[in-house]
């Protein structure tokens, strides 16, 4: 079924980034409009993730409508046995739009297929999550003043981070330039580079997470590198301190530099971090909320009145 | 249209129908499931380990009295991408073509993410092949994972 579901970031062209990025503004300066009174909004959590969860719930109440929903698979119908289609079905009865997350890889594609409202994907596996990747191209429109020609350092795990490879390909209307800095373990996956070689996008490789390449950044992206992504233990106890970002470190950035971070963090950025003015971790998480608001509107077709 | 030489009629010589030729040999019942051969009426002759002068042993599979569509005949590019297809009509090769990989691949190639919700729902396959050519890239249209040809599995 055809509709206006948002499945992938990479189902929006330019033109429709730029203006998610023009009405996340707008709702960032008044957030409590009236866009959703009279729509129901379910949100399916069949993995919990109280943190976006709690920032789609946000955005529709901020918007006026009413959310309906379950949190996680074990108070829902499918932990019976029910089909993910049959669930949709149902639910597709109930609400005008419905926000969905699911452990398995392409469940919101099969469901934006079928779905007579549309499905918003707020994550599927491994694979997408769009809204994270729209509200880390807010927060870098919004400290950078533009997306156009910027440099972007990647630290962490660069081979199983999600957001890291959605980041990336949504960037590529911008002309970025990248540095992907990951020990050997968790490099950057040879498809993604092919992507950057084939759309003439410059980017360098580092297992060092150095200064200079910290010194020429416009954005520092963190990630967490997590203990279960590795075979070999002994790497892990090897690398798990390379890649943690001190306030020291930080001494001679660029003014305009800023640190993203998906979150939660564990150890990759230090505490000291925190009080540095380069720091956004937080506030790109409440960036979310208007991205989010922005989203929604888009694919119920609701016009945001600038 | 040339007259079948006799070097050509390597099992049976046909009247009319179809002649699927040099089929890697270690994917002939894969291509005798894909075109439903098993469901067939009419008489099938399969050959298979025939001496190729291409490609060492080869498959091939002659069916009387069928001419297939050419959706279906592509759907066997995936595992058997260099085979030759001769139409045959009074014993005479009317037409001779390869089969081409379709751009989709619906319901063919099993992904190879347990993850992922084709696995996990009664819901068909769906592949876009990426890449062409010698090295075959397949992309889920669900999980989005990427494949080479010798990663992939046929239902
Ligand atoms: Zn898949």
């Amino acid at each position: 079924m055809k509709n206006n579901s948002l499945v992938s970031i990479y189902d929006y062209s330019k033109e429709e980034l730029l203006e998610l990025l023009d009405d996340a503004r707008h709702f960032e300066e008044n957030p409590n409009q009236d866009l959703l009174a009279g729509k129901v909004v379910a949100t399916l959590f069949f993995e919990p993730s109280t943190r976006t969860r709690l920032s789609f719930e946000t955005a529709i109440n901020r918007l006026g409508g009413r959310v309906i929903g379950f949190s996680d698979a074990a108070t829902s119908s499918s932990s019976k046995g029910e089909t993910l289609h049959d669930t949709i079905m149902m639910v597709s009865n109930y609400a005008d739009l419905i926000i969905m997350r699911h452990y398995l890889e392409g469940a919101a594609r099969y469901a934006s297929e079928f779905s007579p409202v549309p499905i918003v994907n707020a994550g599927d596996g491994a694979n997408q999550h769009p809204s994270q990747t729209m509200l880390d191209l807010y927060s870098i429109y919004k400290t950078q003043g533009t997306l156009d020609n910027l440099t972007i350092t990647m630290v962490g795990d660069l081979k199983y981070g999600r957001t890291v490879h959605s980041l990336l390909m949504a960037m590529y209307y911008f002309k970025p330039r990248f540095n992907f800095v990951a020990c050997k373990e968790l490099q950057m996956p040879v498809e993604y580079k092919i992507f950057c070689d084939k759309h003439g996008i410059e980017y360098h490789e580092y297992t060092d997470f150095s200064e200079e390449v910290i010194n020429e950044t416009d954005i520092l992206y963190m990630t967490r590198v997590q203990r279960e992504r590795f075979t070999d233990l002994m790497e892990y106890e090897r690398v798990k301190n390379l890649y943690t970002l001190r306030n020291s470190m930080l001494a001679g950035s660029k003014d305009n530099l800023r640190i993203l971070h998906p979150l939660p963090r564990v150890n990759e950025i230090a505490y000291d971090v925190d009080s540095n003015p380069k720091a956004y971790y937080f506030k790109q998480a409440q960036n979310g909320l208007y991205a989010r608001q922005a989203i929604i509107c888009k694919v119920l077709g609701i016009k945001v009145n600038r | 249209m040339t007259k079948i030489k006799k070097e050509e009629l390597a099992v049976a010589a046909l009247e009319n129908g179809t002649v699927i030729d040099h089929i890697p040999t270690q994917s002939l019942f894969k291509v005798v499931n894909l075109l439903g051969i098993k469901d067939l009426t009419s008489s099938v002759t399969i050959g298979f380990n025939l001496d190729s002068k291409k490609c060492g042993k080869k498959g091939i599979i002659k069916v009387a009295d069928v001419f297939f569509p050419e959706k279906t005949l592509n759907r066997i590019a995936i595992v058997a991408p260099n085979a030759k297809i001769n139409v045959i009509r009074g014993y005479e090769v009317v037409d001779k073509h390869t089969v081409t990989l379709p751009d989709d691949i619906v319901g063919i190639v099993r992904c190879g993410n347990p993850k992922c919700i084709t696995n996990n729902e009664p819901v068909d396959t769906h592949f876009h092949v990426v890449e062409r050519g010698d090295n075959v890239v397949l992309k889920c249209h669900y999980c989005e994972r990427s494949f080479k040809d010798d990663e992939i599995e046929i239902i």
